[in-house]
C-alpha cells in the first residue's frame, strides 16, 4: 500500500514537471519569436505554396514544417501564434480569477443578498452552453482580441465563484473564523486575512485549469472565423486552414495541432497535479 | 409534502432562470453594432427601403417595446422570421434539432458504454498494469476537450485510415425517404439499414469526440464507487457463497455503486450537448450547432434568439429533470 502511493506520487511529480517544462519553453518562445522564427509568420510567397515538411520528398528545407497554401511558413507562424496563445490565457485567466474568486468570496462569506444575487446568475449562466455563448458575445462586440478575452472572462467567472463559494461558505463555519471574531476581527479583515489565505491553493489551481480552457476557447474562436483577422497567425486559424485542405496538405493541420494538444494537456496537468499536491488528504 | 415543496421550488427556480436567459440573450443582441437590415439590402437601397424593412421587422421600436412583443410571440410559439433564411424560426429551429439531439444521444450511449467497461474491467482487474493503463488513459481524456478529439479523430480515422465519414450528416447522393427529421431512428425503423450504416459511419466520429471526456468522467467516478462497495460486508458474502469474481462485480457491487454515476450522467449531458456546437462545425453536421454559428456569422438575431434560448431550454429541461429524478429515488426526500 506504501509502495503504491509512492508510486502514485512520482509519477504524479513527473508529470507536473513536464507540464511545466513544456509551458516554460512555450514561455521562451513567446518572448524571444522574433530571434527563433526564421521567417516573418505574414510573409507570403505564392510561389512556395503548400510545400511538406523537410523530410518530405519537395521540401524546401528553409521551410522546416512546411507552408500553407499562401505560401507562410507554418512553424514561423505556430511560433509567433504562441505570443497570442499565452497572451491571451495569461490576461483573460487572470481578470476571470479576480472577478470571480472575488464573487465567491463575498457570496460565500456575507451570504444575504450577495449570495442570493450572485447564485443566481450563476444558474443563469449554467442555462447557456458556454461555446454558443461565447460567439454569441464576439458576435455582438465584434472579433479581436480583446473581445475574446471580454468574453472569456464574461463566460468563466462562474467556474471559479461556484468553486470559491462552497469554500469559503465552508471555512467560515470553522473554529478559528469563530475565534477570530472573538478575538474583535472585523468582517473584511477575516475574509482577507483569515479565509482567503486559506482558500488560496484552489485558487491557484483553478487559475491554472482556466488557462488551459482560455487557450482552447481562442483556438475554437479563431477556428469559427471570429478571432482577430485571418493573416495574424493563430493556432486556431492555422487548425481552421488545415481542416479545409486536409487532403492537400495535413502538415497545416498537424503541426499547430499538437501544439495546442500539449499545451492544453500541461495546463490540465499542471493544475491537476497542484490540486494533488495542496490536497492534504494526499499529502 | 416535502417531495412536492422541493418539486414546486425547482420548477420555480427553472422558470426564473429561462426568463433571465431570455432577457439576457434580448439585451445582449440589441447592442449589436452592426446594422443587420443594411446587410439585406442592396447597395443602392434609398433611406425609405431601409427604413420600411427596418419596420417590418420591428427594429424601429424602443428596446423594451421590442422585448414585449417578442416576449409575447414566443409564449405563443412564434419566434419570428430568420432574417438570412426568410422562414420562421421555430420550424428551421426544429428542422434541426433532430439531428443535434441523435448525435447527443449516441454520444451519451457510447461514453456510458466506454466508461462503464473501463470502470468495470478496471475493477475486475484492479492492482495490475491494465487498471494503470486504463487511470493514464482516463486522465488524458479528461484533459483535453472534445474540439480537440474531434480533430485527431479526423485525422487518424478520416485520413490516415479512411474508414469514417469526416463531414455532413448522410451522402448527399442518397434518396432520402424519410418524412421525419430524425434520420437515424426512421432508417432503423423503416428497415433500411444501408441508410442505417451511411448515417451512423457520419455520426461515429462526432459523437466519439464527444464522448471520450464524459466516458473518463464516468469511468472514473463508477469506478470509485465500486471501489468502496467492493469492501462492504455483503459483497464479501457473496464471495464467500462461491460466486465467481465478475458474478459479485457485476449483480453485486453493480446496482448499489451505480446511483452516484446515474446523477452525474444527467448534468454531464448538459455539457455534452453544449459541446455540439463547435463538434457539429468541425464535422460539417447539419444540426443546431452549425445553424447557430451560421446565423451569429450573418448576425441573424431572430434565428440566434431562437437557437439560444431553445439550448436554454433543454439544458435547464434536463437538470431540472435530473433533480426530480433524483428527489423521487432518493428515499429521504420521498419520505421526509
Amino acid at each position: 500500500m506504501a509502495e503504491g502511493r509512492f508510486q502514485v506520487r512520482r509519477r504524479a511529480g513527473l508529470r507536473l514537471w513536464l507540464s511545466a517544462a513544456w509551458l516554460i519553453l512555450l514561455v521562451m518562445v513567446a518572448l524571444f519569436a522574433p530571434y527563433i522564427a526564421s521567417k516573418d509568420p505574414l510573409e507570403q510567397d505564392l510561389f512556395a505554396g503548400r510545400l511538406p515538411p523537410f523530410w518530405v520528398h519537395g521540401a524546401d528545407a528553409s521551410f522546416l514544417l512546411g507552408t500553407d497554401s499562401l505560401g507562410r511558413d507554418v512553424l514561423s507562424r505556430i511560433i509567433f501564434g504562441t505570443r497570442i496563445a499565452l497572451g491571451v490565457a495569461v490576461v483573460s485567466a487572470s481578470f476571470t480569477c479576480v472577478i470571480g474568486a472575488a464573487l465567491g468570496l463575498l457570496a460565500g462569506f456575507y451570504r444575504g443578498w450577495v449570495d442570493v444575487l450572485v447564485s443566481r446568475f450563476i444558474d443563469i449562466w449554467m442555462a447557456f452552453p458556454p461555446v454558443l455563448f461565447s460567439i454569441l458575445l464576439i458576435a455582438v462586440i465584434g472579433p479581436g482580441l480583446f473581445s475574446i478575452i471580454l468574453a472569456i472572462v464574461v463566460i468563466d467567472w462562474t467556474r471559479f465563484a461556484r468553486v470559491i463559494r462552497a469554500e469559503a461558505m465552508a471555512q467560515g463555519a470553522m473554529d478559528y473564523v469563530a475565534s477570530a471574531r472573538v478575538a474583535g476581527r472585523g468582517r473584511l479583515g477575516i475574509l482577507l486575512r483569515e479565509i482567503l489565505p486559506n482558500v488560496l491553493p484552489i485558487i491557484v489551481v483553478l487559475l491554472t485549469l482556466e488557462m488551459g480552457i482560455a487557450v482552447i476557447v481562442e483556438a475554437i474562436l479563431s477556428f469559427v472565423n471570429l478571432s482577430i483577422s485571418t493573416d495574424d497567425p493563430t493556432w486556431g486559424g492555422m487548425i481552421s486552414e488545415g481542416r479545409t485542405s486536409i487532403h492537400q496538405a495535413w502538415w497545416v493541420l498537424v503541426f499547430p495541432l499538437i501544439t495546442l494538444f500539449l499545451t492544453v494537456l500541461s495546463f490540465s496537468q499542471l493544475g491537476e497535479g497542484l490540486k494533488d499536491r495542496f490536497d492534504p488528504v494526499l499529502r | 409534502m416535502a417531495l412536492l415543496q422541493t418539486l414546486l421550488l425547482r420548477v420555480i427556480t427553472t422558470a426564473v432562470t429561462l426568463l433571465g436567459v431570455a432577457v439576457i440573450v434580448f439585451f445582449v443582441i440589441r447592442v449589436v453594432p452592426g446594422n443587420p437590415i443594411a446587410m439585406m439590402l442592396p447597395p443602392g437601397a434609398t433611406a425609405e427601403d431601409i427604413a420600411n424593412l427596418t419596420a417590418r421587422y420591428g427594429l424601429d421600436k424602443s428596446i423594451p417595446e421590442q422585448f414585449f412583443i417578442w416576449g409575447g410571440g414566443v409564449l405563443r410559439g412564434d419566434f419570428g422570421t430568420s432574417i438570412t433564411l426568410k422562414q420562421p424560426v421555430l420550424a428551421l429551429v426544429l428542422g434541426r434539432l433532430p439531428a443535434t439531439l441523435e448525435l447527443s444521444v449516441l454520444a451519451l450511449g457510447m461514453a456510458i458504454l466506454i466508461g462503464g467497461a473501463a470502470a468495470l474491467t478496471g475493477t475486475r482487474l484492479r492492482e495490475t498494469r491494465v487498471e494503470g493503463g486504463i487511470d493514464i488513459a482516463q486522465g488524458m481524456a479528461l484533459s483535453v476537450p472534445d474540439f480537440l478529439w474531434g480533430l485527431v479523430l479526423i485525422l487518424v480515422f478520416g485520413v490516415l485510415v479512411p474508414v469514417f465519414q469526416i463531414s455532413g450528416r448522410v451522402t448527399p447522393s442518397l434518396e432520402l425517404p424519410f418524412v421525419t427529421d430524425f434520420y437515424l431512428v426512421e432508417s432503423v425503423l423503416r428497415l433500411r439499414f444501408d441508410l442505417t450504416l451511411d448515417l451512423l459511419s457520419h455520426m461515429l466520429l462526432p459523437a466519439l469526440a464527444l464522448a471520450i471526456p464524459l466516458a473518463a468522467i464516468i469511468g472514473q467516478l463508477l469506478k470509485q464507487s465500486l471501489k468502496e462497495t467492493m469492501h462492504l460486508d455483503y459483497v464479501t458474502l457473496a464471495r464467500t457463497q462461491g460466486y465467481s469474481e465478475a458474478k459479485v462485480i457485476w449483480s453485486q457491487a453493480l446496482p448499489n455503486a451505480i446511483l452516484p454515476t446515474l446523477t452525474l450522467v444527467g448534468v454531464q449531458f448538459t455539457f455534452l450537448i453544449g459541446g455540439t456546437v463547435i463538434i457539429e462545425r468541425l464535422f460539417s453536421y447539419e444540426g443546431l450547432g452549425n445553424m447557430a454559428i451560421d446565423a451569429v456569422i450573418n448576425r441573424d438575431l431572430p434565428l440566434i434568439q431562437g437557437i439560444v434560448i431553445l439550448f436554454a431550454v433543454i439544458f435547464t429541461g434536463v437538470n431540472l429533470l435530473v433533480d426530480l429524478t433524483y428527489a423521487a429515488l432518493n428515499p429521504r426526500l420521498r419520505h421526509g
